[in-house]
């Protein structure tokens, strides 16, 4: 590799929309390392072998985020936007712990793979809803989704008769807490989905065909693209993949909340999207810049928490990362910057102007 | 009348869109009291002329003075400030907010507690009377009003800032026969009262009912300036449709002069088929390797009729067979599949998607036809999309740039290159040359008569008659929805003959035009799109 190859290796990296997000990673990092110059060591627990750390902790906490923000690109894609994650990640909790709480076996696999099963049945089903919603009733997809945004913990709570269910089943709560050679299986099964994604969306021609109706949906009727079953994929992957990050969720407590589980979170997988560098007028969509965009999201919420911002502080600072990076973004700010660069010079040719009007 | 000092005098006037001059050097003028028709076909100008004197776009060189002042506007607060006011065809007003709001929106009159409402009433009825609408209650919503109505709200909201010129752009696509006389009574009574008055229409006989003198564009510059008394109508369609020299000398003799045997069975076969306010019964047959022509002006139909032929609307009345096997067009996926291809006029908002790269708009509707589980091998994408770059010239020669970058000639030939992808039996072009240079129009051309060659049949929509004579081997007529006439093209046919048709027919048929006006209105509609997709800007509207 020469010097040449790196440096365009490195404009593309800053050409990336994502490349302030990881910016952004590795400033919060290294603010915390400033605090605690040991926070990035890594050990080996050496009861088991397992890694331990912040970042391992970081890299767990975004696991569900991911699965959301990879459902929500798709989505946002389309020109929609899906509302309804955060509560169908309650309902998939719902419906695992209920599920393992009434069949009771602590140790069967095949238990937990059933008690999976059928959360991403249900997830997959009301996904479908909010596609029919949008597909063939035509309505808003902020309405469409807002329905069950608003409905979702209500199904929750039929779901479990109101209480917040916990039970208890080993395999189950491996996903979430189990390790594979020392690294979180949650983490492994989270990248592991992003790839797998990836790779159909972008092998088919799925994901030009989801760009081509968020960017131009006339155009695309007219090249004779049918948008109802993109729209149905879109929606139904996306409840799916809430299920997954339900399933994550409760997991590592066992407990379903029916109130807190996934709260809001819908919020930061649209920031997740956002800070990828998607356009939430839709079309063009990077499922790595999703991808990173989680891992900011879960580095800013540890980062908080380890600064020791006090609770009531956390939203502000977290909106402010994320208006800078934003506006870092943004390409009137950066032209603004450039302009002010050339300014400089600029003020001979001004007063030259005015001297023609007067 | 020209001893005077013109109210409003734009010299030069020249915008330039990303690949498209759509202002070329062109000179207008309006007098106090006068009704002025700006006149032109698609793409020739007439909306970017208005938005360039309504301040929303920046005029690249030229001159503005109103009144005999030098102005340059930067947004249309300047140009309403320089007391222009323009109603636009769809109604720019707030339907939920009341019909006194609506008119004095943005100039209330304000007391020592904020608003007089009682005030600023009184005021709105005052600026409806000077358009003898004095009798609509100010506090009832605008939504319980006609669409007529609303629009003479508009001229009213425009005249409450006491404005010196009025824009009217298409206000009488929207309005029956007897709305229309009760505008134009309004409009005079306006011009009476000393207001200069621009307006634009697409039907000949409110032209000739109304205006004072007309101003012509032909793709984007200035063709001429006359008192509308001193133009008849066929000189005045001749103006509008002019010539293309040089197009007409890169390309040579395409035309078929050996008629077709008439029992030849036809690919397509329409009979009868209607859309409510867009095309009346028409009967049309499309033979297999023949260039069929859609001659007409804009409104005529021509558009509409093509687009029912490849299901992007369907057909309320009729029957379609193709290959004598009747059947049904359901939509654009249906017609595709049916291997029927269709171009569409409005490149901007219907063709190209802007975002993807010139690969991806060609394989597009391949892709699409195949189902999105079926991804086109990248190999077998690199042999389809190189073909078509080389073999239709698209420049530059690069498959991973975005389409919008490239020049208005170009995407419309990777659009063909798209169409021709699904190797159609049937491919319909509508206006495929419209706003593109003459180079790119010469090749499209060739290109058209290439595939009928290797038969292809080709239904070709164009606004340039010159270009259809050319290219057809037969050619419908239409005009006001309906096919009026079709004539099977040799060595004596000429643009003339056709202008000939449509002109007689329009003299004949005067009383129907009023009659149709309110058809007209997706017409209207769709000259809108089309001119600001030849402009490349985002709608203003």
């Amino acid at each position: 590799m020469n010097a040449a190859t790196t440096t365009s290796a490195w404009r593309d990296l800053i050409r990336k929309p994502f490349f302030w997000g990881i910016v952004a990673i590795v400033a919060l990092l290294a603010l915390n390392v400033l605090k605690d110059p040991g926070y990035l060591a890594i050990s080996i627990n050496p009861n088991n072998g397992n890694l331990v750390g912040n970042l391992i902790d970081i890299l767990r906490q975004a696991a569900p985020i991911m699965m959301i923000a990879i459902g929500m690109s798709l989505v946002i894609a389309t020109a929609g936007i899906d509302l309804s994650v955060g509560s169908l990640m309650a309902v998939s909790g719902a419906v695992s712990m209920e599920f393992l709480k009434n069949v009771g076996d602590s140790s069967s696999a095949g238990v937990a793979l059933a008690a999976v099963g059928l959360s991403l049945l249900i997830t997959g089903i009301l996904g479908a809803v909010n596609g029919v919603l949008v597909a063939y009733v035509g309505l808003q997809p902020f309405i469409a989704t807002l329905v069950l945004m608003l409905a979702g913990r209500g199904v929750a709570k039929v779901i479990t008769g109101g209480q917040n269910t916990a039970a208890t089943n080993d395999p189950y709560r491996w996903i979430a807490n189990g390790y594979v050679i020392g690294v979180p299986v949650v983490f492994i099964l989270a990248l592991g989905i992003v790839l797998a994604v990836g790779w159909v969306v972008r092998r088919s021609a799925l994901g030009l065909m989801i760009e081509a109706i968020g960017i131009n949906p006339k155009a695309s009727r007219m090249a004779g693209i049918k948008p109802r079953g993109l729209l149905m994929t879109a929606y139904i992957l996306s409840g799916v993949l809430a299920g997954v990050a339900g399933i994550m969720s409760v997991g590592s407590v066992m407990t379903v909340d029916i109130s807190r589980t996934g709260y809001q979170l819908e919020l930061d997988a649209i920031l997740a999207v956002v800070i990828g560098g998607a356009s939430l007028m839709g079309g063009k969509f990077s499922l790595s810049g999703a991808f990173v965009g989680a891992l900011l999201i879960a580095t800013l919420d540890k980062t908080v928490l380890y600064l020791g911002v006090s609770s009531s502080a956390t939203p502000a600072f977290k909106a402010i990362v994320i208006i800078l990076i934003c506006l870092l973004q943004s390409e009137r700010v950066r032209a603004w910057f450039q302009g002010r660069r050339k300014t400089i010079i600029a003020p001979r040719v001004e007063t030259a102007k005015e001297e023609v009007t007067a | 009348m020209t001893e005077e000092l013109p109210i409003v005098q734009m010299q030069g006037i020249s915008i330039e869109f990303p690949g498209v001059k759509a202002l070329d050097n062109v000179d207008f003028r309006l007098f106090q009291g006068e009704v002025h028709a700006l006149m032109g076909e698609n793409g020739a100008g007439k909306s970017t002329l208005i938005k360039a004197l309504t301040g929303v776009y920046r005029i690249d060189s030229g001159s503005i003075a109103v009144v005999g002042q030098e102005r340059s506007f930067t947004g249309t607060g300047d140009a309403q400030d320089a007391g222009i006011s323009t109603v636009y065809q769809e109604v720019n007003l707030a339907p939920n907010l009341s019909i006194g709001e609506n008119v004095m929106l943005g100039h209330e009159i304000h007391g020592l507690f904020g608003i007089n409402w009682r005030a600023t009433h009184r005021a709105a009825t005052e600026a409806l009377a000077r358009l003898g609408l004095e009798h609509l209650d100010t506090h009832k919503p605008l939504s319980t009003l006609s669409i007529a109505v609303q629009q003479l709200v508009a001229i009213s909201r425009a005249m409450a800032i006491k404005a010196k010129v009025l824009i009217l752009d298409e206000p009488t696509s929207s309005l029956d026969a007897a709305e229309v006389e009760g505008l134009f009574a309004i409009m005079r009574s306006l011009r009476d009262q000393g207001v200069a008055i621009l307006f634009v229409s697409h039907f000949l006989d409110q032209i000739y009912a109304i205006s004072d003198r007309l101003t012509v564009l032909r793709n984007g510059q200035y063709e001429g300036e006359y008192l509308t008394r001193d133009l008849d109508r066929h000189a005045l369609i001749s103006k509008m449709i002019g010539k293309d020299l040089d197009a007409l000398k890169s390309l040579g003799g395409n035309r078929r002069t050996s008629p077709r045997t008439a029992d030849e069975a036809p690919l397509l076969s329409a009979s009868g088929i209607a859309r409510r306010g867009s095309v009346e019964a028409t009967d049309i047959d499309i033979r297999p390797g023949e260039v069929v022509g859609f001659a007409g002006l804009l409104g005529s139909g021509r558009t509409e009729l093509a687009r029912l032929l490849y299901g992007a609307d369907r057909p309320d009345e009729g029957t379609i067979s193709l290959k004598g096997r009747r059947t049904e067009i359901k939509s654009p996926a249906d017609g595709l599949a049916k291997r029927i291809a269709f171009s569409t006029e409005n490149r901007r908002d219907e063709g190209i998607i802007g975002d993807l790269t010139v690969r991806e708009n060609i394989i597009l509707a391949v892709q699409a036809e195949r189902g999105w589980a079926r991804p086109i091998p990248r190999r077998e994408q690199d042999a389809i999309v190189e073909k078509y770059i080389s073999a239709l010239n698209v420049r530059p020669a690069d498959p991973n740039r975005m389409i919008r970058n490239l020049s208005g000639g170009n995407q419309q030939k990777v659009l063909l290159g798209r169409w021709l992808a699904t190797e159609p039996e049937l491919l319909i072009l509508d206006e495929p040359t419209r706003g593109i240079d003459v180079g790119a129009k010469a090749e499209i051309q060739e290109a058209v008569a290439e595939l009928a060659e290797g038969g292809v049949a080709v239904v070709f929509v164009s606004s340039e008659l010159e270009e259809v004579v050319r290219l057809s081997e037969r050619i419908v007529v239409l005009k006001d929805h309906r096919k009026i006439g079709e004539i099977q093209n040799g060595p004596g046919v000429t643009a003339q003959e056709i202008v000939d048709i449509i002109a007689a027919h329009g003299t004949d048929a005067a009383a129907d035009d009023l009659g149709d006006v309110e058809g007209a209105l997706p017409d209207t509609i769709a000259e809108t799109t089309a001119e600001s997709d030849m402009t490349a800007e985002q709608g203003a509207r």
